[in-house]
């Protein structure tokens, strides 16, 4: 497919790729946390999942390549959440801050 | 969520952490915390309610959608009834589908549907629980809807050349679920003996119902 068919990267259809790798995974206890997050913040209409895709898709496909699939939806979930008003940057980087000086594993710096 | 009163490698019920809980803390699940903290600290959510849609989200699996295929299978009225509005009937069975619209695609004899959501990975939740990981794939989504033959041979599914395969492209507010072709031999089957034999990748159209065995 041509760079410049005028599609965005996230179009995928019908262009080439390699195998269907088949490995799964169970999900980790974050991973479900965000995904409810994402649930519950779009079901109090804090933000849509149009938006969860705008943000997305806006990420790039360098993010799509080099984070994981719940990482991105952290990006995308904080990216609304920051435009919605719900929290300001500032407020997520000091806790951000705080939690690391918790413990060096997730169990630990999420108390749980 | 938790007590703040240990630091060995225990949860508070008293099992060890789960592999990913071990792991060196990384950028991304800091700011999960963070977030979450945030949002129950103002007072949008709260721990409970998160850990309820947990709970939710777990108890969903192909099972009720393995539920729904093995009633339109024994249940032609239904089955008329799944066909004309997926959502609709689908609750009738007391299962939450939300504000989707959900699509039931019939497989027959000549007619072999497959999905795949190719900008995103739009899946019907709801019924099926979370999408595997290769749902979620550049290759799936890029070659499904271009080489679906070639796509299902990998997943072990070689079909007739005179079988018509349609692929689906899911989104956002539209989701679709397969209901597999009734295997022969199953006539004197329940209801939920019949259920055993829906897997999960026969409902995404990237397998076929399990034989009796």
């Amino acid at each position: 497919m041509k760079q410049n068919d005028g599609r965005r990267w996230h179009d995928m259809g019908g262009q080439a790729a390699g195998p269907v790798p088949k490995e799964d995974h169970d999900f980790a206890l974050w991973e479900k946390r965000i995904d409810a997050l994402m649930v519950l913040c779009s079901a109090k209409g804090h933000f849509t999942v149009d938006g969860l895709r705008r943000a997305l898709e806006d990420m790039g496909e360098d993010a799509f390549e080099t984070m994981s699939y719940y990482e991105r939806w952290v990006a995308s979930l904080n990216q609304n959440l920051v435009e919605a008003g719900v929290y300001t940057p500032t407020e997520l980087g000091e806790r951000m801050e705080e939690i690391a000086t918790r413990g060096e594993t997730y169990g630990e710096a999420a108390h749980g | 969520m938790m007590p703040h009163d240990h630091h060995d490698h225990l949860s508070p019920s008293g099992h060890p952490y789960r592999k990913d809980n071990d792991e060196p803390l990384t950028y991304w699940q800091c700011m999960e915390i963070a977030m979450r903290e945030l949002l129950i600290e103002k007072g949008v959510t709260t721990a409970t309610e998160i850990a309820s849609q947990i709970d939710t989200m777990d108890a969903r699996s192909p099972a009720n959608g393995a539920a729904v295929v093995a009633r339109a299978w024994v249940d032609p009225a239904f089955k008329a009834r799944l066909l004309e509005n997926a959502s609709r009937a689908s609750r009738e069975m007391g299962f939450d589908i939300g504000t989707l619209r959900l699509i039931a695609l019939e497989n027959t004899e000549d007619i072999h549907n497959v999905v795949v959501c190719t900008l995103c990975s739009c899946y019907p939740r709801n019924l099926l629980g979370l999408p595997p990981d290769w749902y979620k794939t550049r290759a799936y989504r890029s070659r499904v809807v271009k080489e679906p033959r070639k796509v299902l041979a990998e997943f072990g599914l070689e079909l007739p050349a005179e079988t018509t395969v349609r692929v689906h492209d899911s989104t956002a507010d539209m989701r679709y679920i397969v209901i597999p072709v009734r295997p022969d031999g199953t006539e004197n089957m329940t209801e939920e003996e019949l259920a055993e034999l829906v897997s999960r990748d026969s409902m995404i159209g990237t397998g076929i119902a399990k034989l009796p065995s």
